[in-house]
């Protein structure tokens, strides 16, 4: 067990960044084209990152699994994006976003790069306005802003419910104009499958050409990762069908240490599950709780329509157990308190959901007020399901929907590999156990344009590199075992598919290492998942060949990687003591059924490094809280 | 004018050479019509008018020449697109489903442009060509009302004259898209003047050999 | 749940590769009317696995409408029957018992089979590249709130830039045009103060790379209004021809 080191600089937290910025090294702007840098993911982070290395002369090589960058799933965030502009004059500031920020992390992020996330969080605005992102405006042509997620203040810039949507799209076409240029190439329809290791050093990739099955290397003088998070290890998540975490995996098995894996989101009010079939969950506003009563039956296993279940014999449990905050609790107290009424078999139609009844609104506000509140998510949810919300009340169910976990980086966004960065949700950094509404899209793009330009010149211009050419020993070495890898999978030629261990998986994952866990589910889920990983190893079935597209072979790929990941999430979660953020313990709880932290003892990043299969050491970063005061939180 | 050639071979140059010709053509047909109509008035007003039309000849030839130069960019510029179109799309789907997604107006102008070209072909060579290159004078009142006396003559011209209104109901509001004048407030109203005009040339147009067939007896 | 299934027939596309020659192939699912589409798919590709047969590829990801992966041609209508959603949000329900279901990949010259009914749209980052963005460095950019934008335009520019470039103007397009897309990209910055400066650059570079990609030309059908998911409007278009026209007569490129 090792101490980290964040390479936090010294000084006053608001000066840390402007510094550390002067103090960096720089890279002759002559020079830059004879540096190559990998990106692996052009969603937010990456697009962002890829265009501006570009721009800055860099020889930039983009990777991605998609036939065009703009398909990333950064694309399906609705809400907006945070920035402490203060535009409404409401007191918002630098201080108070990286405060909220913080404190809704419960405790577990790295103070100075939240600061610094709070301090570009402004410049972003200005970046994407200049790239054309249509975001919404107020009647005299400035920028217009919402309070979102609970926050005190209005900070949230958005553009209508398609804010992802918009911000890739300006992401896009700084990437695309970059391609034009020459300074970026990208390779699209690519899935890396493994880190290449030169010296100590990140040195390149190796990707499979998704066209064709042609397993091709390509050797670079730094790697960014910026792959996005893992909430697939769920099978049933918000998270896109392709979403996956082998790229940051791979790299996590060549030497990268994965922090805290067991922080997960599960956010509350999503569509429920129709059937076995179900490919994935579609996410809605929680806007919708501000006006929606959730409620169960009281008894177990009442099947009748919600219209024929009379007012007394419905639980408003949320209004009764939280009656300060009610229907409006945070999103892991929701989430939890619908699996638990499920749980006791009284779920919508005795089923897996919970009603969402705007019943008493539409009588108290009229239909036309509720329609011109919630109309497009009220036609989504017909759309889907079938039934008419204004009528019967919705179904609801939580699902999995953002990773704060990820690989570990330094102050740099470097992770413990030389070479190896890593942005956006694929790296641990910023939300600590718990992310706040708004937040994903400004970390994606603050690392992306902002930081990473910075960091990585520093270390090209410092670091000595040796000659390395996909000729080297390394990449023959580490091609040949994932060209054996993708022949073993197609050689096993079991009885049962790919999707079903992912489901299989899914299930454990949801019951014993979902929205909440306790140590006897943790240790049993360890060892069921060690099984069923040996089982997908002897028994799944990918048809098809090697060299073509084989899309049963990438999700199997993907699959095999989730079987470890899924265990060292349960591992994580079994040695956390504590509840914190998305982290919820059963066993550590107040008497109100609140997460208890243990901050004397699990103030820390646990960094895992990978020591073979089923076996990992564990690395701690200590976290200091020197600007923001230790509490725990309360909604009662 | 390598720049020019560029513009008027892309995809849009050849567009707006359709709308513009079309265009064109529309305002020709409404002079046409007017002069067309006074056959209502019988043999003399209309002698009168083709004899005042003979007096301006030199005009008349190089209008003709200005119009053969329209008409020439028109179809051959509408067959190129059809052609290239075609192969842009490939094959086509199993199912089809075009009903669904547009209107009979505007899937179908090749069709009604082949069938209009052939009736102008005949027309020339029915009217334009006796009225020019017969020697002397004629009575083209005579012959016109001689052609039209013939019924499976006249049944064509009608048939051409309704699908020239489909044609045009398509072609009028579809050139003031080509040459992007379609406003939220005014491309409404564009479209129903160009149904109103597509009908009444079709109809003003058809209703002369109705009129001279079932009307008129032959004379 | 069995009891409420739908019994259909499928005819899906089926084509192993590029240049091979494609056929219908019949398959009979029984499907819930809650599942979507891609979620009958996924239904029969895990049958087809279980049977050691070769799935059906098609694409998708996000499955909520937004990333423009997914897209089929369904009884001859890319996206399927139903208006203003992407296939992904295409669910059962809306089809009867017995029915027979085609299921073809869209198809355009500029849009080649890949395999099945995945198909080739990187014609489109192509035209994007060409002139898509207003051309601007990260960082050294005016606050946001130096460019005041009207409401109203601000909400029409969004009009525009609510495409998802999923290619189904191209599929239902007769002529296989992509002034739909081209144009709401056009639109967007044509609208904004932000793309001024490039406006007439764009617009010449974003058509001559449509020209060159193979896409046709478009003849006012409006198919493509009507398949497009986001309900884009042929306004754009209008607006693309008018920008191009001006923009061919008055800019400073002479270039063949």
């Amino acid at each position: 067990m090792a101490n980290l080191d964040s390479k936090i600089p010294a000084g006053p937290i608001q000066d840390k960044w402007t510094n550390h910025k002067f103090n960096l090294k720089l890279v002759n702007p002559a020079n830059k084209r004879k540096y190559d840098i990998i990106v692996v993911g052009t969603g937010l982070a990456g697009a962002s990152a890829a265009a501006s290395l570009g721009e800055l002369g860099y020889n930039v090589h983009a990777f991605s699994f998609h036939d065009s960058p703009r398909r990333a799933h950064s694309i399906a965030a609705q809400g907006g994006i945070n920035a402490s502009k203060n535009y409404p004059n409401d007191g918002d500031s630098i201080f108070r976003l990286f405060y909220d920020t913080v404190k809704g992390g419960d405790f577990r992020a790295r103070e100075a790069n939240v600061y610094r996330l709070a301090e570009v969080s402004g410049n972003i605005i200005d970046q994407c306005v200049a790239q054309g992102v249509p975001f919404a405006r107020e009647y005299g042509g400035l920028l217009d802003n919402r309070s979102f997620g609970g926050a005190q203040v209005s900070r949230t810039f958005y553009a209508r419910g398609q804010t992802g949507q918009q911000l890739l799209l300006g992401a896009y076409s700084a990437l695309s104009r970059q391609i034009k240029k020459g300074t970026v190439k990208m390779y699209s329809r690519r899935e890396m499958l493994d880190l290449v290791m030169a010296d100590g050093q990140a040195r390149g990739i190796v990707v499979r050409n998704l066209l064709n099955g042609e397993i091709e290397k390509y050797s670079a003088h730094a790697v960014v990762l910026a792959t996005g998070g893992y909430s697939n290890v769920f099978f049933l998540s918000t998270n896109a069908m392709n979403s996956n975490a082998t790229a940051i995996w791979r790299a996590h098995k060549k030497g990268a240490y994965f922090a805290n894996p067991c922080y997960t989101q599960i956010h509350p009010t999503c569509l429920p599950l129709h059937g076995d079939n179900q490919s994935k969950l579609t996410l809605m506003s929680e806007s919708l709780r501000n006006d929606g009563r959730v409620w169960v039956p009281k008894k177990a296993g009442d099947k009748r329509p919600a219209s024929q279940i009379p007012e007394d014999e419905r639980d408003y449990y949320l209004e009764r157990k939280y009656p300060s905050f009610g229907n409006l609790t945070p999103r892991d107290i929701a989430s939890r308190n619908a699996k638990e009424v499920c749980d006791e078999g009284r779920g919508a139609n005795g089923g897996e959901s919970v009603y969402l009844d705007f019943e008493d609104s539409i009588k108290r506000l009229g239909k036309k007020a509720i329609e011109e509140k919630y109309g497009n998510l009220f036609e989504m949810y017909q759309t889907i399901t079938g039934e008419n919300p204004y009528e019967t009340p919705m179904k609801i169910y939580p699902a999995p929907h953002y990773t704060m976990g990820g690989l570990w980086v330094d102050y740099n966004l470097m992770s413990n590999v030389p070479g190896l960065f890593v942005l956006g949700e694929a790296n641990f950094s910023d939300h600590g156990a718990n992310r706040l509404g708004a937040s994903a899209l400004m970390q994606g793009l603050a690392d992306g344009y902002f930081v990473i330009p910075y960091t990585i010149g520093n270390y090209l211009a410092s670091t000595k590199f040796t000659a390395v050419t996909a000729a080297h020993e390394s990449f023959k070495k580490d091609t040949e075992e994932v060209e054996n890898r993708v022949k073993k999978l197609l050689s096993i030629k079991g009885k049962r598919t790919v999707d079903d261990f992912h489901k299989k998986l899914g299930k454990l994952m949801w019951n014993k290492v979902g929205m909440a866990r306790n140590e006897k589910g943790l240790k049993e889920v360890i060892g069921e998942i060690k099984e069923l990983r040996e089982e997908f190893w002897k028994d799944v079935n990918v048809v098809g060949q090697s060299k073509d597209l084989n899309q049963t072979l990438e999700r199997a790929g993907r699959v095999a990687d989730y079987l470890e990941l899924g265990e060292l999430m349960a591992v994580d979660a079994l040695h956390r003591n504590e509840s914190c953020g998305g982290h919820f313990r059963e066993e550590y709880q107040t008497e109100e059924g609140e997460a208890k932290r243990d901050d004397e003892n699990f103030r820390y990043v646990g960094a895992w490094q990978f020591e073979e299969a089923g076996k990992w050491n564990l690395n701690k970063e200590e976290l200091n809280f020197e600007y923001v005061k230790l509490a725990q939180r309360s909604y009662k | 004018m390598g720049w020019f050639s560029t513009f008027i071979n892309s995809s849009i140059g050849k567009k707006l050479i359709m709308a513009l010709t079309g265009l064109l053509l529309i305002i020709f047909l409404i002079i046409h019509l007017l002069g067309n109509l006074t056959l209502f008035a019988g043999a003399d007003a209309f002698n009168t008018y083709a004899g005042t039309l003979k007096k301006f000849e030199p005009i008349v030839r190089v209008i003709e020449v200005l119009l053969t130069i329209i008409f020439v960019l028109h179809i051959y510029n509408g067959a190129v697109l059809w052609w290239t179109n075609r192969k842009a799309k490939g094959s086509l789907y199993a199912v089809n489903a075009r009903s669904k997604e547009t209107n009979i107006f505007a899937r179908t102008t090749i069709q009604t442009g082949s069938i209009i070209f052939i009736f102008l072909v005949i027309h020339l060579q029915t009217f334009w060509y006796p009225s020019n290159f017969s020697g002397g004078e004629i009575n083209l009142y005579g012959l016109v009302t001689g052609w039209f006396a013939q019924p499976v003559y006249s049944g064509f011209y009608i048939f051409a004259m309704i699908l020239l209104g489909f044609h045009l109901n398509h072609g009028f509001q579809s050139a003031f898209q080509t040459f992007g004048w379609n406003h939220k407030k005014y491309f409404p109203l564009i479209q129903k003047i160009g149904t109103l005009y597509a009908i009444l040339t079709a109809l003003l147009f058809a209703s002369i050999p109705v009129y001279f067939l079932f009307f008129h007896g032959g004379n | 749940m069995n009891g409420n299934n739908l019994n259909l027939k499928l005819k899906i596309w089926r084509q192993p590769s590029p240049k091979a020659v494609g056929a219908f192939k019949d398959y009979s699912v029984s499907v819930s009317p809650d599942a979507s589409i891609l979620e009958m798919l996924d239904e029969l590709n895990n049958d087809l696995e279980r049977r050691s047969e070769e799935p059906v590829v098609f694409e998708s990801d996000c499955r909520e409408g937004i990333c423009g992966t997914c897209g089929l041609v369904i009884n001859g209508q890319p996206h399927g029957p139903i208006p203003k959603i992407a296939t992904c949000q295409l669910h059962m329900r809306h089809f009867k018992d017995g029915d027979t279901i085609y299921i073809e990949p869209f198809r355009a010259k500029a849009f080649p089979v890949i395999k099945d009914l995945a198909v080739d749209r990187s014609a489109f980052d192509k035209i994007i590249q060409a002139g898509g963005y207003i051309s601007v460095n990260t960082g050294g950019v005016p606050d946001a709130n130096e460019i005041p934008i009207n409401k109203n335009i601000a909400s029409e520019a969004f009009d525009s830039a609510a495409c998802i470039g999923c290619g189904a103007c191209v599929a239902a397009c007769k002529n296989g045009s992509a002034m739909l897309f081209v144009s709401a990209k056009v639109s967007q910055f044509a609208l904004l103060p932000q793309g001024q400066s490039e406006r007439k650059e764009r617009v010449e570079a974003m058509v001559a790379t449509m020209d060159e990609m193979g896409f046709g030309s478009c003849t006012n059908t409006y198919a493509c209004e009507a398949e497009c998911p986001k309900g884009i409007s042929v306004r754009n278009i209008a607006r693309l021809n008018r920008e191009f026209l001006i923009a061919s007569l008055s800019s400073q490129n002479v270039e063949e």
